[in-house]
């Protein structure tokens, strides 16, 4: 299927992507092929097939309601990169 | 070259329980190896000379005091595939976004390593976000392969793979999602093991395709691989997906191997003999089977019939899970910051554009695409269907047919760098072998079975049960037994 | 105006009192200073997988029976994606197409009568950190202790057509989670947060209209202004030949207007799939069952009680069924002294009274059920007076004593002996000649003198039924 270099451009800025002209072609020509080579499901008939979600079919995996040790805030602090009044810091938001 | 490097983990554990050696002399014969060979294969990110050596002196002192009583890794040198999370310790997964990330905390399958005396060399360099079946796509340069530096040692878990080829480590640890153990294990001669989805934690393991990934361990011979396997398998609390099932001394288990596989069905799925793949694996593997008639096993074509689409469903179920699970890597709790950002969006978009190498964002976009409205259906939710039949053929199969699979690991052995990297499609597609066991979360074992003519290393790989890697792990065994060809004693041309 | 009808249904976000994160082992405490109830789940660190809290699922499940719903015996949580910078992981873990409840209902009472609101689903979901934007610079902090706090999200049927109803519907939630016992109902504090859809239609329209959402309505208060203003401004819209636009509104209350929220940088598109890191949900019938083994008599279940058995004012049960501490307290006061009249008008009057005087709430009342039950008992049996019965009542919010000790204590019991009463009521005629002429020659409104004298005299201890009954012989005579 071929998809448009909008709809990639969409896409990009839905994952929060930004793509110059060059990348924006190229990733439009890839993902077409991509897209047309997974076509092929579509010829095969899934009507009531249950769709995979864990492989092994498990259910219910729960933790008890217990608090355990926060991370330390210094440790936090380490690997950000603008800490501020304690918080993480960002240009602002708006809206 | 110290001679210490080319024994097995077993010899290592004798020596070091015998004085011989000690765990200190492991590590420091790793480490030089690591920095006589480093700028030639690129496999490691990180080199943790400091932390080995704390650790090996560590190990030293509970070997002398536990003696044989002491976990069988006690200063046994291991590396670690970068997209593994070491506290501590830079964790990068080969990618720019980040770049100088030291974590705070450690994953499981590390700390079962450690908690057994294990003593960690470094982290190995990969394909960015595990996404990648040559190494191409790491963001810190191309891993050679050992067996030819002008090729590609596979990936993604390259650097994992070339460290214990090449006498780096004895062990390491690498991550499999559609082939990442096995196919590398295959191009640099080693034994690869994917465990069965669930059956080794994945806390800790950088998500890139978090229904697919599995920790596993890599190791020139089977025993090792399965010692190694054993230590870091195990329900984990703090994974929902990680399953409570026995976990055997897998050691103890193929050494009860007594030279016969009778009884055993071996199936040889039709499908995966397909047109493009080279004539000299086709031959190595179906040369390999009359090993195991050899010993007795019977050898059954079988069917499974949904392979071809395997593929298609893998990149629509991968890339859907990875653009949701790179999500976080957004600039505002760790990692990597586009300096220069005025506005929040310009913020998002330029460290994540920036961060991510052309891959990441290829199957970012893809994944973005095939989850948005109006595609889901087509594409994510169809292709989870078509992973049920996938699954049903194996299941079938094993219910019909046979106990363990046999296939070619990949259709071709190393490819040369830079040979596929202009077609993302191509380069998919040579996961045919190893992509449908991942989907169906089954255990797949890579050992080596051959050398192609121009001396490269064939694979050979063994699908089993969920939950089999006892009985997989003798299977695999056997043939190393029965053929006696073994890499690590191969292991010195490539010094 | 009147050709118009409003149809609203309500989000209502409801903060759930676990102890630890819906899917991670930081406290979810509040007021802690920025950051400091985070861990490597809750941070989103690269290789951290989130695990179920149990209790969570309890709760939701428990709200699901209090408020009739069907419980779905699979449910899947799902990743809900946008880019904010106070949600970690890039995505929500909420629910999508398997929410946990379904197809529920709650009565509501409003203007006297009983209206049933549909719900359409409750589910799972977890909550976003804090930013806060600064004025004085660039730039917005983010806090993460809130980020992973459980919250379910309780989705009306488009029912509400007011106002009142909307409010009154909101009240109802609150005070079945408090009695729950699954979330604090604090609105300031955002434990309960709406947002409200709302549209209008001319009456006998079949279409619903073009929805509006409006956030940020974290009072009763403003739930019901914003609604208020918000139907208006639509027919307005309509009326003057308008359009109305599908958009986010926000409540600004110092304006008391709603106003477009600007629109955002990222187009929803949220891509909703079941999270891989979590299973399925499987509930059974003995879950449930235990779940509700552990459901309290609800708001609605205790006012019929109160109205039917009691025959209390309507007003009244009201009072008493809005918390659970008040209506178990009076349940325990009833049960030790059977005057449930007269103990509803002691907690909703003098009680209420002092608790609000002093600022505080049942859960620090120095009154105990027990107490106040033998206080009216004190007085049914004629032990003190109902007036007396007010300074004992003050002794006992202040010292916490037993009011028969309080009584013993002071001297407070009520003089019911007649010669006492005969003789107080001597000693106040030889005292006042002169009233007693008055009331001789006709003028009987003295009497009352009279009666405040003897009271005076007795420090108000004299049975005033008898003391009525003994003046009235001994002046007529």
């Amino acid at each position: 299927m071929a998809i448009t270099e909008e709809t990639v451009k969409k896409v990009a800025k839905l994952s929060c992507l930004e793509l110059n002209e060059e990348e924006l072609h190229k990733m439009k020509q890839q993902i077409s092929d991509i897209l047309d080579y997974v076509e092929q499901l579509s010829k095969i008939p899934t009507e009531g097939v249950k769709p995979t979600s864990h492989v092994h079919g498990v259910t219910n995996a729960f933790r008890d309601d217990v608090v355990k040790e926060s991370l330390p805030v210094e440790k936090v602090q380490k690997i950000a990169p603008d800490f501020r009044s304690g918080s993480f810091c960002v240009p602002k938001i708006i809206g | 070259m110290n001679e210490l490097i080319k024994l097995s983990v077993l010899e290592m554990r004798d020596g070091l329980l015998t004085g011989n050696f000690s765990s200190v002399d492991l590590a420091k014969a790793h480490l030089e190896e690591i920095k006589a060979t480093n700028s030639t294969y690129n496999s490691f990110l990180t080199v943790t000379e400091e932390l080995a050596l704390s650790q090996a002196a560590a190990a030293d002192v509970k070997l002398s005091l536990q003696k044989s009583n002491s976990p069988i890794l006690t200063g046994i040198p291991v590396a670690i595939k970068d997209q593994l999370v070491t506290e501590g310790v830079k964790t990068t997964c080969a990618s720019k976004i980040l770049k100088g990330f030291i974590p705070p905390y450690n994953c499981t399958a590390v700390k079962k390593l450690l908690d057994d005396g294990a003593v960690i060399v470094g982290k190995t360099n990969q394909d960015e976000f595990a996404m990648g079946s040559s190494s191409e796509n790491s963001a810190f340069g191309v891993v050679r392969n050992p067996w030819d530096i002008e090729s590609v040692p596979g990936g993604s878990s390259s650097g994992s793979a070339v460290a214990v080829a090449a006498g780096q480590a004895p062990l390491s640890l690498g991550t499999d999602t559609g082939g990442s153990i096995r196919q590398p294990a295959s191009f640099t001669g080693i034994v690869g093991v994917k465990p069965t989805y669930g059956r080794v934690s994945r806390y800790g393991a950088v998500a890139f395709a978090s229904s697919l990934d599995q920790i596993g361990p890599f190791g020139r011979c089977v025993e090792d691989a399965a010692l190694c396997l054993r230590a870091i398998a195990g329900k984990d609390k703090r994974d929902s997906t990680s399953m409570e099932v026995p976990v055997h001394d897998y050691l103890h288990e193929i050494k009860k191997f007594d030279g016969h596989l009778k009884g055993l069905r071996i199936g040889l799925p039709k499908e995966y003999f397909i047109p493009g793949m080279d004539k000299e694996v086709e031959d190595s593997i179906r040369q390999s089977l009359k090993t195991y008639e050899k010993l007795g096993a019977e050898i059954v074509e079988i069917s499974l019939p949904h392979t071809e689409y395997a593929i298609a469903v893998y990149y629509i179920v991968a890339c859907a899970e990875a653009s949701s699970n790179l999500a976080r890597y957004d600039g505002v709790r760790y990692g990597y910051r586009y300096p220069e950002a005025q506005t929040l969006s310009e913020m998002y978009e330029k460290s994540r554009s920036l961060g991510f190498g052309a891959e990441v964002k290829r199957r970012i976009i893809l994944g973005t695409y095939v989850l948005s409205a109006g595609y889901y259906d087509a594409y994510y939710k169809k292709a989870q269907q078509v992973r049920t039949l996938v699954i049903n053929d194996f299941k079938a199969a094993f219910v019909n047919n046979c106990d363990v699979i046999a296939t070619p690991v990949s259709p071709t052995t190393a490819f040369k760098i830079g040979e596929k990297t202009a077609d993302p499609l191509q380069m998919y597609l040579g996961d045919v072998f190893t992509v449908p066991c991942s989907l169906a979360g089954l255990p797949g074992v890579s050992i080596p079975c051959g050398l192609d003519s121009k001396n490269l290393p064939i694979g050979l790989q063994l699908i089993g049960k969920p939950f089999s890697e006892n009985a997989l792990l003798k299977v695999a065994y056997s043939f190393g037994k029965e053929t006696k060809f073994d890499t690590s004693k191969v292991i010195g041309r490539r010094f | 105006m009147k050709d118009f009808e409003a149809v609203i249904g309500l989000e209502v976000h409801v903060q759930l009192a676990t102890h630890s994160k819906i899917f991670a082992v930081s406290s979810t405490k509040s007021g802690a200073e920025p950051n400091t109830f985070t861990d490597p789940v809750t941070l989103a660190l690269p290789g951290c997988l989130p695990v179920l809290n149990k209790r969570v699922l309890d709760f939701a499940i428990k709200l699901g029976l209090a408020t009739n719903c069907k419980i779905m015996r699979e449910s899947i949580l799902a990743r809900k994606h946008y880019h904010y910078p106070d949600l970690p992981k890039g995505y929500q873990i909420s629910q999508y197409d398997k929410p946990i409840c379904l197809a529920g209902h709650v009565n509501v009472r409003v203007g006297g009568d009983v209206k049933r609101i549909g719900l359409t689903r409750i589910h799972l979901e977890e909550d976003a950190g804090k930013s806060v934007h600064l004025d004085a610079a660039p730039i917005s902090l983010v806090d993460l202790n809130r980020a992973g706090v459980p919250l379910v999200e309780i989705v009306s049927e488009p029912d509400i057509r007011n106002a009142e109803e909307a409010g009154a519907y909101m009240r109802q939630l609150r005070q079945i989670v408090r009695y729950l016992d699954i979330c604090d109902g604090n609105m300031e504090e955002g434990s309960l947060r709406c947002d409200a859809n709302v549209s209008v239609r001319k009456i006998g329209a079949t279409e619903f209209g073009t929805k509006v959402e409006i956030k940020n309505l974290n009072s009763f208060r403003y739930v019901e202004k914003a609604i208020d203003y918000e139907i208006e401004r639509q027919i307005g819209v309509i009326t003057s030949g308008g359009t109305i636009v599908q958009e986010t509104r926000l409540w600004d209350d110092v304006s008391g207007e709603t106003r477009s929220m600007r629109s955002k940088e990222y187009a929803d598109d949220y891509r909703y799939f079941p999270d891989p890191d979590l299973l399925p949900l499987i509930v059974d019938d003995d879950w449930i069952d235990n779940v509700r083994k552990t459901l309290p008599e609800l708001p609605e279940q205790a006012y019929r009680r109160f109205t039917n058995t009691y025959k209390l004012d309507p007003y009244i049960v009201e009072l008493l069924t809005e918390e659970k501490l008040v209506s178990s307290y009076f349940d325990q006061a009833v049960s030790l002294h059977n005057n449930p009249t007269s103990i509803a008008n002691w907690i909703t009057t003098e009680l209420f009274g002092r608790l609000n005087k002093e600022g505080t709430n049942l859960t620090e009342c120095p009154v105990s059920p027990e107490n106040l039950a033998q206080l009216v008992k004190l007085i049914d049996d004629g032990t003190i007076s109902g007036k007396i019965a007010k300074t004992v009542f003050d002794e006992m919010f202040e010292t916490g004593g037993s009011p028969a000790h309080i009584v013993e204590t002071k001297g407070l019991r009520q003089v019911s002996d007649s010669g006492l009463i005969r003789e107080a009521i001597n000693a106040v005629i030889t005292a006042n000649p002169e009233q007693v002429q008055s009331y001789k020659s006709g003028k009987t409104k003295v009497f009352g003198f009279f009666v405040g004298q003897v009271m005076k005299d007795t420090q108000g201890k004299v049975n005033p039924t008898l003391l009525n009954e003994l003046l009235k012989k001994t002046l007529d005579s």
